[in-house]
């Protein structure tokens, strides 16, 4: 099923091969902006302001001082060049500004012509450029260009995360009025009803005693989906998307089968009914601290004793990486188990126990590689060594189905691309962009779908998800190839032994 | 953005979804659809009085499991699934079967 589109979708080849720089290949892209309902709840000014260079250079300057990586990554770089050709969006897109170093550049020359010597002086001499208008619709195009997957920073000699530079610069632009919409209209949904989706209540509970009956229909075993019980031993947070889209929600579908016949009580909280946290994608902590708080709050009001997050990348990172200094300390959690915890570990630790059941048999029309999800995968980890982040999941993968192939090693891990729309891109106006930087993990699959069929691709991530059942057709597959790692395991949970106990 | 009905101008925000959710009429539907090339048959119509009638319990459009399921009791088991309604409503039946219902378009990770 062929997708027709108003752009060039790039073609798959044998080998991937870096493009030839197209000067302003993709200076028409840019979101749309939000309006100024959906700035004002999140604390930024709703349209430009007056004096806006002033007061982009004092956003500047507070977040150099607050955050010192930030003027670390604009110093220190050398112009190497190893950071040019693996960013998934110059690959894709062959626009220059969309290399990585091009990227920080947007804001580095602003850098050193207001805050270092020789820029203030002699601009010329180091490249330092004036803020001007043209400059800051530069910062909006290309801040939204880059994904903040950090596959750059882990072939920069120096480290430098074009991430924290990016973060940077979507928070100067909220500071001066210009926001995007998609990103900062959910944002303020969640601080309304708790959710990015807007779901409210009743029709959480409504969805969830339907999926109640779906799984009673299909296994014959009464899974339930419980929301806000007291006293429950685990908190589940996941992205909303699991309650709403496919095939998120048969990872959901996955969890509750497996805490089912695990006996473990868990929860759903319709209050912190949200796992994703879009505050770390316009790099804003206040928001960011806020919209994790209420998980926090829902964990303490519930009395449970463990949180586990369900999958959705970002959300893991905030969780792993900030979840302590944002919302901490877990106290109050039990002890002995990691706060947070994935829902991979969860399924994992299980698993090594002997307490899941499976008939792998189950997945055999099944042939599957695994997408290591960037914000998993970089900053992040799982389980209690280096690496346990690409092992979990794949080990869960093998233990429920006979069929396994990773795609190249350059692609997948530490390496791992992007799968095009995360970061705050999953909207259809960048489509384009989206299309575009998808081509090198749209070869790698079809790499080892030519070599070894490979039938469907899993993901931990509810971006991810959406972004390739969305963009996948573009190129020749089927958007439901796609499928969520927890769908895997709840098809292969053999309930024989269960429905007499 | 705007689309005109009868001579009466009705705003859409940049994506074409209505702005006032009382705005909304059959003819509404019947011109969006028009625009994408798509002429709305009673099996469309299945599906974007199911939106309306669930958002105007919720205020918010059904999850995808929801309306599958209550498709396939409308219109049998074999159209109970989002193959059928990715053929229905070609651009995703969250988005384009909402747009046309005139209800906000979901957002998130979906």
């Amino acid at each position: 099923m062929a997708q027709q589109a108003k752009f060039d979708v790039p073609k798959l080849r044998e080998y991937p091969i870096v493009p030839r720089v197209r000067e302003g290949a993709m200076q028409h892209s840019k979101p749309f902006v939000a309006k100024p309902e959906f700035q004002q709840p999140l604390g930024f000014p709703g349209e430009l302001v007056d004096n806006w260079k002033e007061v982009a250079l004092g956003k500047m300057g507070e977040l150099l001082n607050k955050y010192r990586s930030v003027q670390v990554f604009l110093d220190i770089c050398v112009k190497c060049g190893a950071c040019t050709d693996k960013c998934h969006y110059y690959l894709g897109t062959a626009d220059p500004k969309n290399m990585p170093v091009a990227r920080q550049d947007l804001l580095r020359n602003v850098y050193r012509r207001y805050f270092t010597f020789t820029g203030k002086y002699l601009p010329k001499l180091v490249g330092a450029v004036d803020l001007t208008q043209d400059v800051l619709e530069d910062w909006y195009r290309y801040y939204h260009q880059c994904s903040e997957c950090r596959r750059c920073s882990v072939f920069c000699p120096y480290g430098i995360d074009t991430a924290e530079i990016t973060m940077a610069g979507r928070e100067i632009l909220d500071s001066v009025g210009i926001g995007q919409k998609y990103t900062n209209e959910i944002i303020g949904k969640v601080f309304k009803i708790g959710n990015n989706l807007g779901l409210p209540e009743p029709a959480l509970a409504d969805t969830l005693q339907g999926l109640e009956e779906e799984v009673k229909a299909d296994v014959g075993v009464d899974v339930r989906f419980p929301l806000d019980e007291k006293g429950a031993e685990v908190l589940l947070v996941t992205p909303s998307a699991d309650f709403f889209a496919e095939p998120h929600v048969d990872g959901l579908i996955g969890y509750a089968k497996v805490l089912h016949q695990a006996g473990i009580s868990w929860t759903l909280s319709s209050y912190a009914s949200e796992a994703a946290n879009f505050g770390i994608f316009s790099g804003n902590y206040e928001n960011m601290q806020k919209v994790a708080q209420r998980i926090r709050d829902a964990a303490l009001d519930l009395g449970v004793k463990r949180i586990v997050v369900g999958e959705c990348g970002h959300a893991w990172r905030v969780a792993y990486s900030f979840w302590n200094t944002l919302i901490g300390p877990f106290d109050f959690l039990d002890p002995k188990y990691p706060a947070p915890q994935h829902i991979c570990e969860l399924t994992y630790d299980l698993i090594r126990q002997g307490a899941l059941r499976f008939k792998r048999e189950a997945n055999d029309h099944r042939v599957l590689t695994f997408h290591d999800s960037c914000n998993v995968s970089r900053g992040s980890r799982m389980g209690s060594t280096p690496g346990g982040q690409f092992e979990i999941p794949r080990e869960i993968i093998k233990a429920c189905c006979n069929h396994f192939y990773d795609m190249a090693p350059e692609t997948i891990g530490e390496s791992t691309f992007c799968c095009g729309g995360g970061g705050g891109l999953l909207t259809d106006d960048l489509l384009e962009l989206r299309v575009k930087g998808a081509l090198p993990r749209m070869e790698a699959l079809k790499r080892v779908v030519d070599e070894h069929g490979v039938t469907h691709m899993a993901a931990i991530c509810a971006i991810c998800k959406s972004q390739f059942s969305k963009v996948m057709p573009y190129y020749g597959f089927e958007m439901d190839m796609i499928i969520s790692l927890h769908q895997l395991v709840g098809d292969a949970l053999d309930w024989g032994a269960t429905a007499a106990h | 953005m705007a689309l005109e009905i009868n001579g009466k101008v009705i705003e859409t925000d940049e994506e074409g979804y209505i702005q006032n959710l009382n705005d909304w009429s059959p003819e509404v539907a019947e011109k969006m659809a028009g625009e994408d090339g798509c002429e709305l048959s009673d099996n469309h119509w299945e599906v974007i009085n199911f939106l309306r009638n669930y958002y105007q319990e919720y205020q918010i459009a059904p999850a995808v499991r929801v309306l599958t399921k209550a498709i396939g009791k409308k219109l049998g088991p074999e159209k109970g699934n989002s193959k059928y309604l990715y053929e229905l409503f070609p651009y995703g039946p969250a988005k384009q079967a909402c747009k046309y219902a005139g209800l906000p378009k979901p957002t998130g990770c979906v």
